[in-house]
């Protein structure tokens, strides 16, 4: 729970629901979410599961929120089970303490000993029992009335997610739920108190139940991708999942590729064509796909492919969040080729820069990593819907065709006209190989001399606005972060109330080409930096050191995945400055 | 998507020098894959298509050399990944003529799987392939279509040892639509079945025989040893499967032409604006 400043009640509270296969855990968060939506609160919900491919043991992970949240709290206030099989498990996910309370069905077992140790208050919820004397009743649905009624939700916004979410399921079931969420609302009376939500603000803007997965969809649908080819990987299929119908309907296409290497260069070949192409992936998929995003750099053609990282190497954690495709996004292309590197800093960002390196990639003819992550994927929202960035720049389309027409003429900003197949006098042979101006192929010096400077004045030569970071705050002290570690980061900053030193915060959108010009600016006045990132070998640091002046007293807070970092370790490493 | 930029009937008629570029081919003296460019020309030409509206795509080696060499669109890509770049690019342009072109290596080992894939996918691509059974740019490896005793590559001193591989049966298996072999000391029989296999719907794949005089001079002699298969062509794929198991990879013709359905992802004509497909997550 986080308290608001100015009345000392809790402005948030985290709950964990868990429950072994077939109990419905992850159906009550998600209703549960949805409910607080309608209810005008903020809501974020991540979800934990074994590896089984259906049932098994689940945990969904949800907080609740008068203020925008961007990341989990500390600590939860509410551990609810609905049985304890296999659930030690999820001890390190669920960090409880003294305050925290255990709602428990005593038929669901005992409460394991890690859960135990961390010393918080328990009570009991016969969820089961209670379903007997309801017809098709279902614990889980007792758990959400409980639960809802316990922080304070209104019952009619569970009444209307249920009708919404049961609408196919017919009559029996919702009037069977409605009495499960009412009797879970009357047994709520007999657990002990528990700290509720202030109600929240009614609000007029506009808000959204997303995933970053789907927000990325949307990204990619609003900076105009019309092709998208890709091979299923977790956690990166959702966003495949949410495409292709919606591809259907805006007059684009989906095509499912028989691997990574084929899928790159399907969007490579569409792009070509002159339709804008995406790919996402992830890890293994990424590493497959490094030759051919190569290829896209040398040739010219814009491409976007998007990497939800997981945790690696090799087939690594495919269920959990780690930022450490990183160097491979960087450095991972063989000789000099340079190309676009961005990372959204939230789940509502991961719209917002699709779109962006859409855009980018199409306006400088160059490839374009999209660096999402697990935690950011796979989070479900509520959240402020983010703004549509307003068209900037498009390829660069010669529709007339000079005599002289060379595909890779030098020019100032090092972006040549890209004629498009179909184009009367622009016809070109697009290389791998290193070529001249024309695109004939040539090993002369001067000709590979000419275009590596023309492939880097692209990108360095370009003016990325204020988008290449967020930056918040003033201050002496400076805490760099990029991607998902942003929330967290965010979040520890926000908690620092009655502290005598204001702490800056930059979170970083574009990694490459990097920015130290911009850089510099930010950091003026700035004497510490802490850096944060969810790597064990400090990637982003070490990433930091090579490309930017810091300034002398800078050290890293980097840890692998795949727990999340909470916001009490970036305050753990800004006490040490106080 | 799908810009219909140029009618396909040129008003003037072009000859195949026309679809030729000023690029000066790397290719030894007497390499096979001379005539294959010319047969291309010669294709091009007979069909009237405007060099504007043609896209050749290779990987690489010798033979994927050969977009630079003609007046058309063309993309060399990646060493075994022309395949899925020409199938990107046709969905993306159903407008354009796409053809594939490149080698035994690029094609049935490195992109041994995209071969596969795109046979079965069934785009209305043509693949053509320079089979020299050997690493042409390399300079002289064996190729999954080299015979096991040729011993003549210093990686493989012994001969490579295992089977070749069939690529006329594999096509037929993985279900390509349109499957014949030619010889390149034949440009105009060549240029005749690329025209057909153009034509023909779905994934046509074109086998040349084009000899690699610098590793394998020995080649030299396919002239002499290929003949017209005895048979005509078939729509059966049952008996275009037996004709090929006893094939000694020296008929030519075209051995099958299917009517499978070609693979066309649906474009929706009427469109939604990408901004109502966000309701689905307003509260
Ligand atoms: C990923 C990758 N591996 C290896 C090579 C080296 N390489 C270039 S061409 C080639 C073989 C070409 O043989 P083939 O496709 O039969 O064409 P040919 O030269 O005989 O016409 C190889 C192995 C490469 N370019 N890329």
């Amino acid at each position: 729970m986080t308290l608001d400043t100015t009345t000392g009640t809790p402005s948030s509270i985290s709950i964990a629901l868990i429950g072994s296969g077939g109990s419905g855990v992850m159906t009550a968060g998600s209703m549960l979410l949805d409910a607080a939506g309608r209810s005008h609160w903020y809501a974020y919900m991540t979800r934990s599961s074994g590896p089984q491919i259906r049932g098994g043991e689940a945990a969904a992970l949800i907080r609740i929120s008068n203020t925008p949240i961007e990341s989990h709290d500390n600590r939860f206030d509410i551990l609810l089970a609905i049985d304890w099989r296999n659930a030690e498990r999820f001890a390190g996910e669920i960090p409880l303490d003294s305050d925290s309370l255990i709602v428990a069905d005593p038929d669901g077992g005992d409460i394991p000993d890690k859960i135990n140790a961390m010393g918080a208050r328990c009570c009991e919820l016969p969820m089961k029992a209670l379903c007997k004397n309801i017809t098709g009743g279902r614990p889980n649905m007792i758990a959400l009335g409980a639960i809802a009624s316990l922080v304070g939700l209104p019952e009619q916004s569970l009444i209307d997610v249920l009708t919404k979410v049961l609408k196919n399921k017919g009559e029996e079931v919702i009037t069977s739920s409605t009495e499960a969420i009412q009797a879970g609302i009357s047994a709520c009376d007999s657990l002990p108190s528990c700290p509720s939500l202030n109600p929240p603000e009614p609000h007029a803007a506009k808000r959204l139940n997303i995933t970053g997965n789907e927000a990325v969809g949307i990204g990619a649908l609003r900076g105009g991708v019309r092709f998208v080819a890709a091979y299923p990987i977790t956690p990166a299929t959702e966003v495949l999942e949410w495409l292709a119908p919606m591809l259907d309907k805006v007059g684009g296409v989906l095509v499912q590729a028989e691997d990574e290497l084929s899928s790159v260069n399907q969007i490579i070949g569409a792009s070509f064509g002159g339709v804008p192409a995406l790919t996402a992936t992830s890890g293994p998929g990424l590493a497959l796909m490094m030759e051919s995003i190569g290829l896209a750099v040398a040739a010219e053609v814009p491409i976007v492919v998007v990497n939800v990282m997981r945790g690696g190497p090799s087939t690594g954690i495919p269920t959990k969040s780690e930022q450490t495709d990183l160097n491979i996004a960087l450095y991972g292309l063989h000789g000099e080729a340079p190309h676009l590197v961005v990372a959204p800093t939230s789940v509502a960002d991961c719209l917002f820069t699709t779109q962006w390196a859409v855009q980018l990639a199409e306006a400088l003819q160059t490839a374009a990593i999209v660096l999402s992550d697990q935690s950011l994927g796979q989070t479900r929202a509520v959240l402020d819907r983010p703004a549509d960035l307003a068209l900037m720049e498009r390829r660069n389309v010669p529709t007339k065709i000079g005599p002289d027409y060379k595909r890779y003429a030098v020019t100032p900003s090092g972006i040549s006209p890209m004629a498009l197949p179909g184009t009367t006098g622009g016809q070109y042979t697009a290389d791998g190989l290193e070529h001249n101006e024309a695109g004939t192929p040539s090993s002369q010096a001067e000709d590979h001399l000419t275009q590596l400077d023309k492939r880097h004045t692209k990108l360095h030569g370009y003016n990325f606005g204020d988008h290449w970071a967020d930056i918040e705050g003033e201050g002496d002290i400076a805490v760099i972060t990029w991607g998902s570690s942003s929330g967290p980061v965010r979040e520890a900053l926000s908690q620092r109330h009655n502290k005598e030193r204001n702490v800056r915060l930059i979170c970083m959108r574009l990694l490459s080409p990097e920015q130290p010009e911009k850089m510099e600016a930010a950091l003026e006045g700035v004497e510490r930096i802490l850096v944060v990132e969810q790597s064990h070998s400090g990637q982003f640091y070490r990433y930091l050191r090579a490309h930017y002046d810091l300034p002398a007293e800078s050290k890293a807070f980097h840890r692998p995945g795949p727990l999340p970092i909470r916001p009490f370790e970036v305050h753990r490493e800004l006490a040490e400055w106080e | 998507m799908g810009m219909n930029m140029n009618d396909a009937a040129s008003t003037t008629a072009l000859a195949p020098k026309d679809y030729k570029s000023s690029v000066k081919p790397v290719w030894c003296p007497g390499c096979g894959d001379f005539s294959v460019l010319s047969a291309i020309t010669k294709a091009l030409a007979h069909m009237g298509l405007n060099p504007e509206d043609v896209a050749v795509v290779s990987g690489i080696g010798c033979s994927s050399r050969i977009p630079a060499y003609l007046n058309t669109y063309g993309f060399h890509g990646l060493h075994g990944r022309a395949l899925p770049l020409a199938t990107g690019l046709k969905v993306a342009r159903p407008d354009l003529t796409v053809l594939v072109a490149g080698g035994d290596g690029d094609g049935f080992s490195i992109g041994g799987n995209h071969f596969l894939h795109a046979c079965r996918r069934n785009i209305d691509l043509t693949y053509i392939v320079m089979d020299n059974q050997v690493y042409g740019m390399t300079k002289g490896q064996a190729s999954p279509t080299t015979a096991p005793d040729w011993a003549r590559s210093k990686m493989t001193p012994h001969g490579p040892g295992i089977n070749p591989f069939h690529p006329l049966i594999i096509a037929l298996g993985a279900g390509a639509n349109f499957i014949a072999r030619v010889s390149s000391h034949d440009p105009n029989g060549t240029a005749k079945t690329i025209v057909e296999a153009i034509r023909h719907p779905g994934f046509s794949f074109v086998h040349v025989l084009s000899p690699c005089v610098t590793y394998q001079p020995e080649q030299r002699e396919w002239k002499k040893l290929v003949r017209p298969a005895p048979v005509e062509a078939t729509s059966d794929a049952g008996r275009a499967a037996r004709r090929l198991l006893t094939d000694d990879n020296l008929y030519l013709g075209v051995l099958y032409h299917g009517d499978r359905e070609t693979y066309r992802p649906r474009f929706e004509t009427t469109k939604v604006d990408p901004s109502q497909l966000e309701q689905e997550f307003i509260i």
